[in-house]
Protein backbone atom coordinates (compact mmCIF):
# COMPACT_ATOMS: atom_id res chain seq x y z
CA UNK A 1 0.00 0.00 0.00
CA UNK A 2 1.23 3.53 -0.79
CA UNK A 3 2.30 5.34 2.16
CA UNK A 4 1.24 8.95 1.08
CA UNK A 5 -1.99 8.10 2.15
CA UNK A 6 -2.75 11.22 2.60
CA UNK A 7 -2.25 12.37 -0.96
CA UNK A 8 -4.15 9.28 -2.44
CA UNK A 9 -6.88 10.45 -0.31
CA UNK A 10 -6.63 13.69 -1.38
CA UNK A 11 -6.39 12.68 -5.15
CA UNK A 12 -9.50 11.07 -4.49
CA UNK A 13 -11.69 13.88 -3.89
CA UNK A 14 -10.22 15.81 -6.43
CA UNK A 15 -12.20 13.14 -8.97
CA UNK A 16 -15.21 13.34 -6.69
CA UNK A 17 -15.08 16.97 -7.13
CA UNK A 18 -14.53 17.24 -10.60
CA UNK A 19 -17.14 14.02 -10.93
CA UNK A 20 -19.70 16.42 -9.10
CA UNK A 21 -19.16 19.36 -11.28
CA UNK A 22 -19.61 17.54 -14.41
CA UNK A 23 -22.45 16.41 -12.72
CA UNK A 24 -24.25 19.58 -11.93
CA UNK A 25 -23.89 21.28 -15.80
CA UNK A 26 -25.23 17.49 -17.52
CA UNK A 27 -28.33 17.39 -15.05
CA UNK A 28 -28.93 21.60 -15.87
CA UNK A 29 -28.22 20.58 -19.31
CA UNK A 30 -30.80 17.43 -19.35
CA UNK A 31 -33.01 19.77 -17.11
CA UNK A 32 -33.26 22.85 -19.61
CA UNK A 33 -34.43 20.57 -22.20
CA UNK A 34 -37.25 19.01 -20.26
CA UNK A 35 -37.97 22.79 -19.32
CA UNK A 36 -37.77 23.64 -22.65
CA UNK A 37 -40.13 20.96 -23.83
CA UNK A 38 -42.82 21.22 -20.88
CA UNK A 39 -42.36 25.30 -21.75
CA UNK A 40 -41.83 25.95 -17.44
CA UNK A 41 -39.67 29.52 -18.50
CA UNK A 42 -39.51 29.92 -14.49
CA UNK A 43 -37.39 26.73 -14.06
CA UNK A 44 -35.68 28.60 -17.51
CA UNK A 45 -34.80 31.46 -15.54
CA UNK A 46 -32.96 29.88 -12.71
CA UNK A 47 -30.97 27.39 -15.09
CA UNK A 48 -29.59 30.80 -15.98
CA UNK A 49 -28.43 31.41 -12.97
CA UNK A 50 -26.79 28.20 -11.62
CA UNK A 51 -23.46 29.02 -13.59
CA UNK A 52 -22.27 31.14 -10.82
CA UNK A 53 -22.64 27.86 -8.67
CA UNK A 54 -20.80 25.78 -11.43
CA UNK A 55 -18.18 28.96 -11.45
CA UNK A 56 -17.73 28.26 -7.83
CA UNK A 57 -16.77 24.69 -8.29
CA UNK A 58 -14.44 25.31 -10.61
CA UNK A 59 -12.33 27.54 -8.35
CA UNK A 60 -12.59 25.16 -5.48
CA UNK A 61 -11.18 22.51 -8.28
CA UNK A 62 -8.58 24.88 -9.37
CA UNK A 63 -7.92 26.14 -5.59
CA UNK A 64 -7.30 22.39 -4.63
CA UNK A 65 -5.11 21.29 -7.37
CA UNK A 66 -2.74 24.91 -6.41
CA UNK A 67 -2.72 23.49 -3.02
CA UNK A 68 -1.81 20.05 -4.10
CA UNK A 69 0.96 21.29 -6.72
CA UNK A 70 2.43 23.42 -3.64
CA UNK A 71 2.40 21.28 -1.00
CA UNK A 72 2.59 17.48 -2.16
CA UNK A 73 5.14 18.86 -5.54
CA UNK A 74 3.51 15.94 -7.25
CA UNK A 75 5.33 14.18 -10.28
CA UNK A 76 5.34 11.68 -12.69
CA UNK A 77 1.24 10.28 -13.29
CA UNK A 78 0.59 11.93 -9.90
CA UNK A 79 1.70 15.18 -11.49
CA UNK A 80 -0.44 14.30 -14.76
CA UNK A 81 -3.30 14.10 -12.29
CA UNK A 82 -3.07 16.99 -10.85
CA UNK A 83 -2.63 19.40 -13.97
CA UNK A 84 -5.46 17.46 -15.97
CA UNK A 85 -8.16 18.28 -13.31
CA UNK A 86 -6.34 21.93 -13.32
CA UNK A 87 -7.12 22.46 -17.20
CA UNK A 88 -10.44 19.54 -16.91
CA UNK A 89 -12.72 21.93 -14.88
CA UNK A 90 -12.07 24.67 -17.57
CA UNK A 91 -13.75 22.62 -20.08
CA UNK A 92 -16.60 21.75 -17.38
CA UNK A 93 -17.31 25.23 -16.54
CA UNK A 94 -17.27 26.48 -20.63
CA UNK A 95 -19.75 23.66 -21.06
CA UNK A 96 -21.66 24.87 -17.86
CA UNK A 97 -21.72 28.79 -19.66
CA UNK A 98 -22.86 27.11 -22.56
CA UNK A 99 -26.12 25.67 -21.18
CA UNK A 100 -26.73 28.88 -19.65
CA UNK A 101 -26.81 30.93 -23.20
CA UNK A 102 -28.35 28.67 -24.17
CA UNK A 103 -31.46 29.24 -21.34
CA UNK A 104 -31.18 32.81 -22.72
CA UNK A 105 -31.71 32.07 -25.99
CA UNK A 106 -34.89 29.85 -24.91
CA UNK A 107 -36.39 32.69 -23.21
CA UNK A 108 -35.87 35.13 -26.16
CA UNK A 109 -37.25 32.70 -28.35
CA UNK A 110 -40.75 32.42 -25.73
CA UNK A 111 -39.83 28.26 -25.37
CA UNK A 112 -40.39 27.95 -29.38
CA UNK A 113 -39.78 24.59 -29.84
CA UNK A 114 -36.25 24.42 -31.75
CA UNK A 115 -37.81 21.29 -34.01
CA UNK A 116 -40.00 23.63 -35.57
CA UNK A 117 -37.18 25.35 -36.98
CA UNK A 118 -34.73 22.00 -37.48
CA UNK A 119 -35.51 18.36 -37.11
CA UNK A 120 -31.98 17.89 -36.09
CA UNK A 121 -31.67 20.13 -33.35
CA UNK A 122 -33.08 17.76 -30.55
CA UNK A 123 -31.21 15.07 -31.59
CA UNK A 124 -27.45 16.99 -32.16
CA UNK A 125 -28.46 18.24 -28.31
CA UNK A 126 -29.28 14.50 -27.34
CA UNK A 127 -25.74 13.55 -29.18
CA UNK A 128 -23.98 16.04 -27.34
CA UNK A 129 -25.05 15.55 -24.12
CA UNK A 130 -24.03 12.18 -24.26
CA UNK A 131 -20.88 12.85 -25.36
CA UNK A 132 -19.95 15.47 -22.44
CA UNK A 133 -21.05 12.31 -20.26
CA UNK A 134 -19.59 9.72 -21.67
CA UNK A 135 -16.09 12.16 -21.53
CA UNK A 136 -16.49 13.12 -18.14
CA UNK A 137 -16.96 9.10 -17.21
CA UNK A 138 -13.67 8.28 -18.94
CA UNK A 139 -11.74 11.34 -17.41
CA UNK A 140 -13.20 10.37 -14.06
CA UNK A 141 -12.70 6.43 -14.62
CA UNK A 142 -8.99 6.51 -16.59
CA UNK A 143 -10.31 4.84 -19.04
CA UNK A 144 -8.29 5.39 -22.08
CA UNK A 145 -10.59 3.62 -24.52
CA UNK A 146 -13.82 5.27 -23.62
CA UNK A 147 -11.92 8.70 -24.23
CA UNK A 148 -10.75 7.52 -27.61
CA UNK A 149 -14.45 6.50 -28.65
CA UNK A 150 -15.61 10.21 -27.34
CA UNK A 151 -12.94 12.41 -29.35
CA UNK A 152 -14.28 9.88 -32.39
CA UNK A 153 -17.93 11.16 -32.28
CA UNK A 154 -16.64 15.06 -32.98
CA UNK A 155 -17.74 14.22 -36.36
CA UNK A 156 -21.19 13.61 -35.36
CA UNK A 157 -22.06 16.23 -33.69
CA UNK A 158 -20.00 18.35 -36.35
CA UNK A 159 -22.73 16.60 -39.15
CA UNK A 160 -25.21 17.45 -37.00
CA UNK A 161 -24.76 21.14 -36.78
CA UNK A 162 -24.04 21.41 -40.50
CA UNK A 163 -27.47 19.82 -40.96
CA UNK A 164 -29.14 22.30 -38.70
CA UNK A 165 -27.64 24.87 -40.47
CA UNK A 166 -29.15 23.67 -43.71
CA UNK A 167 -32.43 23.57 -42.27
CA UNK A 168 -32.13 27.26 -41.16
CA UNK A 169 -31.10 28.84 -44.62
CA UNK A 170 -33.95 26.70 -46.03
CA UNK A 171 -35.95 28.34 -43.85
CA UNK A 172 -34.97 31.65 -44.44
CA UNK A 173 -35.03 31.00 -48.26
CA UNK A 174 -38.68 30.15 -48.02
CA UNK A 175 -39.93 33.45 -46.06
CA UNK A 176 -37.52 35.78 -43.73
CA UNK A 177 -40.28 37.11 -41.23
CA UNK A 178 -38.73 34.29 -38.46
CA UNK A 179 -34.89 35.54 -38.93
CA UNK A 180 -34.06 36.57 -35.62
CA UNK A 181 -35.44 33.07 -34.18
CA UNK A 182 -33.42 30.85 -37.33
CA UNK A 183 -30.35 33.22 -36.05
CA UNK A 184 -31.02 32.14 -32.36
CA UNK A 185 -31.65 28.41 -33.36
CA UNK A 186 -28.07 28.68 -35.16
CA UNK A 187 -26.50 30.15 -31.79
CA UNK A 188 -27.88 27.34 -29.89
CA UNK A 189 -26.41 24.71 -32.54
CA UNK A 190 -23.15 26.32 -32.17
CA UNK A 191 -23.05 26.07 -28.25
CA UNK A 192 -24.07 22.83 -28.44
CA UNK A 193 -21.44 21.83 -30.92
CA UNK A 194 -19.02 23.85 -28.37
CA UNK A 195 -20.08 21.58 -25.74
CA UNK A 196 -19.39 18.60 -27.87
CA UNK A 197 -15.92 20.50 -28.47
CA UNK A 198 -15.35 20.87 -24.70
CA UNK A 199 -16.23 16.73 -24.30
CA UNK A 200 -13.70 16.43 -26.75
CA UNK A 201 -11.07 18.22 -24.91
CA UNK A 202 -12.01 16.47 -21.38
CA UNK A 203 -11.73 13.61 -23.42
CA UNK A 204 -8.05 14.35 -24.54
CA UNK A 205 -7.43 15.31 -20.86
CA UNK A 206 -8.21 11.99 -19.80
CA UNK A 207 -5.57 10.66 -22.62
CA UNK A 208 -3.04 13.12 -21.04
CA UNK A 209 -3.57 11.60 -17.64
CA UNK A 210 -2.32 8.62 -18.77
CA UNK A 211 0.55 9.38 -21.62
CA UNK A 212 1.46 13.20 -20.75
CA UNK A 213 0.76 13.59 -24.28
CA UNK A 214 -2.48 16.16 -25.57
CA UNK A 215 -2.95 15.41 -29.33
CA UNK A 216 0.31 15.18 -31.10
CA UNK A 217 2.22 16.75 -28.62
CA UNK A 218 4.19 15.97 -25.88
CA UNK A 219 3.26 18.16 -22.70
CA UNK A 220 5.03 16.34 -20.60
CA UNK B 1 -6.25 37.37 24.58
CA UNK B 2 -7.92 34.70 25.98
CA UNK B 3 -9.16 33.03 22.73
CA UNK B 4 -5.47 33.63 21.57
CA UNK B 5 -4.03 31.82 24.95
CA UNK B 6 -6.42 28.70 24.20
CA UNK B 7 -5.31 28.15 20.81
CA UNK B 8 -2.35 28.14 21.86
CA UNK B 9 0.13 24.98 22.90
CA UNK B 10 3.33 26.02 23.31
CA UNK B 11 4.31 30.24 23.50
CA UNK B 12 7.37 31.93 23.18
CA UNK B 13 7.73 35.90 24.08
CA UNK B 14 11.17 37.37 23.77
CA UNK B 15 13.26 34.58 24.22
CA UNK B 16 16.43 35.36 23.58
CA UNK B 17 19.68 32.41 23.97
CA UNK B 18 23.22 32.69 24.15
CA UNK B 19 25.75 29.82 23.96
CA UNK B 20 28.58 31.99 25.64
CA UNK B 21 28.78 35.19 23.49
CA UNK B 22 27.16 33.53 20.88
CA UNK B 23 24.06 35.35 20.76
CA UNK B 24 22.29 32.17 18.79
CA UNK B 25 18.13 32.76 19.19
CA UNK B 26 17.38 36.71 18.74
CA UNK B 27 13.61 37.50 20.24
CA UNK B 28 11.57 35.01 19.27
CA UNK B 29 7.82 35.08 19.38
CA UNK B 30 5.52 32.25 18.45
CA UNK B 31 2.54 30.39 19.14
CA UNK B 32 2.78 26.74 18.44
CA UNK B 33 -1.20 25.78 17.42
CA UNK B 34 -2.18 22.85 19.70
CA UNK B 35 -2.96 19.50 17.44
CA UNK B 36 -0.88 21.03 14.28
CA UNK B 37 2.29 20.23 13.01
CA UNK B 38 4.97 23.36 13.15
CA UNK B 39 8.23 22.99 10.61
CA UNK B 40 11.08 24.80 11.65
CA UNK B 41 12.78 25.34 8.63
CA UNK B 42 15.82 27.50 7.50
CA UNK B 43 20.12 27.42 6.63
CA UNK B 44 22.04 25.15 8.86
CA UNK B 45 22.91 27.13 12.23
CA UNK B 46 19.88 29.20 11.74
CA UNK B 47 18.50 28.53 14.84
CA UNK B 48 15.72 26.39 14.28
CA UNK B 49 17.24 23.25 16.35
CA UNK B 50 18.57 25.13 18.86
CA UNK B 51 15.05 27.02 19.59
CA UNK B 52 13.37 23.45 19.48
CA UNK B 53 15.78 22.48 21.91
CA UNK B 54 14.88 25.43 24.31
CA UNK B 55 11.05 24.23 24.03
CA UNK B 56 12.11 21.06 26.67
CA UNK B 57 15.33 22.62 28.32
CA UNK B 58 17.60 20.67 26.47
CA UNK B 59 19.93 23.35 26.09
CA UNK B 60 19.85 23.32 29.88
CA UNK B 61 22.82 20.71 29.65
CA UNK B 62 24.69 23.05 27.45
CA UNK B 63 27.84 25.02 29.51
CA UNK B 64 27.26 28.52 29.56
CA UNK B 65 23.85 29.13 28.07
CA UNK B 66 22.03 31.65 28.72
CA UNK B 67 17.88 32.10 28.33
CA UNK B 68 16.20 35.20 28.15
CA UNK B 69 12.14 35.75 27.79
CA UNK B 70 9.85 33.00 27.94
CA UNK B 71 8.41 30.15 27.20
CA UNK B 72 5.11 28.15 28.16
CA UNK B 73 3.20 25.72 28.12
CA UNK B 74 -0.56 25.84 28.03
CA UNK B 75 0.16 28.95 30.09
CA UNK B 76 2.84 27.49 32.86
CA UNK B 77 6.60 28.88 31.99
CA UNK B 78 8.69 26.24 31.81
CA UNK B 79 11.74 27.90 32.55
CA UNK B 80 10.10 28.48 36.20
CA UNK B 81 13.21 27.27 38.38
CA UNK B 82 10.30 25.21 40.39
CA UNK B 83 9.84 23.38 37.07
CA UNK B 84 11.11 19.59 37.17
CA UNK B 85 12.78 19.08 34.01
CA UNK B 86 12.31 15.61 33.70
CA UNK B 87 8.20 15.96 33.83
CA UNK B 88 8.71 18.62 31.82
CA UNK B 89 10.73 16.48 29.25
CA UNK B 90 7.73 13.93 29.90
CA UNK B 91 5.15 16.21 28.24
CA UNK B 92 7.63 16.87 25.59
CA UNK B 93 9.27 14.38 24.19
CA UNK B 94 12.08 14.18 21.69
CA UNK B 95 13.03 12.69 18.36
CA UNK B 96 16.53 12.80 16.88
CA UNK B 97 17.98 13.01 13.76
CA UNK B 98 19.93 9.57 14.22
CA UNK B 99 17.46 6.95 15.10
CA UNK B 100 19.01 6.03 18.89
CA UNK B 101 17.10 3.03 20.21
CA UNK B 102 18.65 1.79 23.12
CA UNK B 103 20.82 -1.70 23.10
CA UNK B 104 18.19 -3.85 24.88
CA UNK B 105 14.98 -5.46 23.20
CA UNK B 106 11.95 -3.64 21.39
CA UNK B 107 9.83 -4.52 24.13
CA UNK B 108 12.24 -2.63 27.09
CA UNK B 109 12.76 0.27 24.97
CA UNK B 110 9.42 0.89 25.12
CA UNK B 111 8.74 -0.02 28.47
CA UNK B 112 12.20 1.85 29.87
CA UNK B 113 10.66 5.28 30.53
CA UNK B 114 7.42 4.25 32.13
CA UNK B 115 9.61 2.11 34.14
CA UNK B 116 11.37 5.14 35.26
CA UNK B 117 8.20 6.98 35.89
CA UNK B 118 7.60 3.99 38.30
CA UNK B 119 5.35 1.83 36.50
CA UNK B 120 5.57 -2.10 37.43
CA UNK B 121 2.42 -3.87 36.46
CA UNK B 122 3.58 -6.63 33.74
CA UNK B 123 -0.17 -6.23 32.29
CA UNK B 124 -0.14 -2.40 32.62
CA UNK B 125 3.63 -2.45 30.83
CA UNK B 126 2.34 -4.71 28.29
CA UNK B 127 -0.49 -2.61 27.31
CA UNK B 128 1.27 0.78 27.05
CA UNK B 129 4.23 -1.05 24.89
CA UNK B 130 1.43 -2.24 22.57
CA UNK B 131 -0.47 1.22 22.44
CA UNK B 132 3.05 2.69 21.96
CA UNK B 133 4.10 0.61 18.96
CA UNK B 134 0.67 1.06 17.52
CA UNK B 135 0.38 4.78 17.65
CA UNK B 136 3.74 5.21 15.82
CA UNK B 137 2.62 2.48 13.07
CA UNK B 138 5.53 -0.05 13.72
CA UNK B 139 3.07 -2.66 15.94
CA UNK B 140 2.22 -4.95 12.87
CA UNK B 141 5.87 -5.37 11.76
CA UNK B 142 7.61 -5.84 15.64
CA UNK B 143 4.79 -8.33 17.54
CA UNK B 144 6.27 -11.30 16.71
CA UNK B 145 9.82 -9.86 18.10
CA UNK B 146 9.22 -7.63 21.07
CA UNK B 147 11.68 -9.70 23.29
CA UNK B 148 14.57 -9.42 20.10
CA UNK B 149 17.00 -6.42 20.28
CA UNK B 150 16.16 -3.32 18.74
CA UNK B 151 19.23 -2.95 16.85
CA UNK B 152 18.28 -5.40 14.54
CA UNK B 153 15.54 -3.27 13.20
CA UNK B 154 16.24 -1.14 9.74
CA UNK B 155 16.87 2.67 10.44
CA UNK B 156 13.57 3.52 9.34
CA UNK B 157 12.07 0.84 12.04
CA UNK B 158 14.23 2.37 14.35
CA UNK B 159 13.33 5.90 14.16
CA UNK B 160 9.26 4.85 14.60
CA UNK B 161 10.64 2.96 17.60
CA UNK B 162 11.93 5.88 18.73
CA UNK B 163 9.17 7.50 18.28
CA UNK B 164 7.02 5.14 19.87
CA UNK B 165 9.56 5.65 22.99
CA UNK B 166 8.75 9.19 23.29
CA UNK B 167 4.95 8.31 23.27
CA UNK B 168 5.15 5.55 25.82
CA UNK B 169 5.13 8.12 28.52
CA UNK B 170 2.03 9.97 27.64
CA UNK B 171 3.74 13.48 26.05
CA UNK B 172 1.48 16.27 25.12
CA UNK B 173 4.12 17.65 22.77
CA UNK B 174 6.38 15.66 20.11
CA UNK B 175 9.63 17.38 18.98
CA UNK B 176 11.67 15.96 16.09
CA UNK B 177 14.69 17.27 15.46
CA UNK B 178 15.03 16.26 11.52
CA UNK B 179 13.29 12.60 12.19
CA UNK B 180 13.89 11.66 8.46
CA UNK B 181 17.26 12.98 7.29
CA UNK B 182 18.94 9.41 7.50
CA UNK B 183 16.13 7.50 6.02
CA UNK B 184 15.31 6.41 2.77
CA UNK B 185 12.19 7.70 0.32
CA UNK B 186 9.62 5.21 2.15
CA UNK B 187 10.61 5.16 5.29
CA UNK B 188 10.33 8.82 5.31
CA UNK B 189 6.98 8.56 3.66
CA UNK B 190 5.75 6.38 6.57
CA UNK B 191 7.11 8.95 9.07
CA UNK B 192 5.18 11.61 7.42
CA UNK B 193 2.17 10.07 7.14
CA UNK B 194 2.77 9.03 10.98
CA UNK B 195 2.97 12.98 11.41
CA UNK B 196 -0.61 13.41 10.50
CA UNK B 197 -2.01 10.93 12.34
CA UNK B 198 0.21 11.91 15.41
CA UNK B 199 -1.23 15.16 15.38
CA UNK B 200 -4.42 14.23 16.37
CA UNK B 201 -3.28 13.42 19.77
CA UNK B 202 -0.32 15.53 20.32
CA UNK B 203 1.33 19.44 19.53
CA UNK B 204 4.36 17.88 17.01
CA UNK B 205 7.05 20.35 15.80
CA UNK B 206 9.74 19.37 13.53
CA UNK B 207 12.78 20.92 11.87
CA UNK B 208 13.42 20.07 8.75
CA UNK B 209 16.14 20.48 5.88
CA UNK B 210 13.77 19.23 3.75
CA UNK B 211 11.69 21.78 2.34
CA UNK B 212 9.26 19.39 0.49
CA UNK B 213 8.61 17.58 3.77
CA UNK B 214 7.76 20.78 5.50
CA UNK B 215 5.16 21.79 2.88
CA UNK B 216 3.38 17.95 2.60
CA UNK B 217 3.56 17.88 6.69
CA UNK B 218 3.32 20.81 8.48
CA UNK B 219 0.11 23.10 9.32
CA UNK B 220 2.31 25.91 10.48
CA UNK B 221 6.07 27.12 8.96
CA UNK B 222 8.60 29.45 10.50
CA UNK B 223 11.34 30.50 8.72
CA UNK B 224 14.77 30.66 10.41
CA UNK B 225 17.58 33.28 9.57
CA UNK B 226 20.57 33.89 11.45
CA UNK B 227 18.58 33.62 14.99
CA UNK B 228 15.72 35.49 14.06
CA UNK B 229 11.90 33.89 13.09
CA UNK B 230 11.92 35.90 9.70
CA UNK B 231 8.31 34.54 8.72
CA UNK B 232 5.96 32.34 10.73
CA UNK B 233 2.84 31.57 9.20
CA UNK B 234 0.01 28.77 7.89
CA UNK B 235 2.50 26.31 5.15
CA UNK B 236 -0.19 27.51 2.79
CA UNK B 237 0.83 30.93 2.81
CA UNK B 238 4.51 30.43 3.56
CA UNK B 239 4.67 27.65 0.50
CA UNK B 240 2.19 29.74 -1.64
CA UNK B 241 2.63 33.94 -1.26
CA UNK B 242 5.51 34.46 1.52
CA UNK B 243 5.23 37.90 2.92
CA UNK B 244 9.47 38.55 3.01
CA UNK B 245 11.63 38.35 0.11
CA UNK B 246 14.38 36.38 2.44
CA UNK B 247 11.52 33.36 2.70
CA UNK B 248 10.96 33.31 -0.98
CA UNK B 249 14.34 33.37 -1.74
CA UNK B 250 14.85 30.21 0.41
CA UNK B 251 12.28 28.30 -0.66
CA UNK B 252 12.98 28.79 -3.89
CA UNK B 253 16.33 27.91 -3.70
CA UNK B 254 17.72 31.02 -4.71
CA UNK B 255 19.27 32.41 -1.28
CA UNK B 256 22.69 33.79 -0.62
Amino acid sequence: MSPRITFEHELEELKENVANMSLQVEKTYRGLFQALEERDADRIRKIMEIDRAISDMERNIESRCLSLLTRQQPVARDLRIVTAGLKVVTDIERAGDHVADMAELFLRLDMNGPENYSEHLLPMAGEAVEMFHDAVEAFVERDEEAARQVIARDDVVDEFFNKVKDDLIECLKKETKNADECVDILLVAKYLEKIADHAVNIGEWELFQETGDIGMARLL
Amino acid sequence: METGRKRTKINARGLNLYYGCNHALKDIDMDIRPHAVTALIGPSGCGKSTFLKSLNRMNDLVDCVRIEGSVTLDGEDIYDPKVDTTLLRKKIGMVFQQPNPFPMSIYDNIAYGPRLHGIKSKSRLDEIVETSLRGAAIFEEVRDRLKKSALGLSGGQQQRLCIARALAVGPEVLLMDEPTSALDPISTLKIEELMEELKKKYTVVVVTHNMQQAARVSDDTAFFLVGQVVEFDSTKNIFSRPRDKRTEDYITGRFG
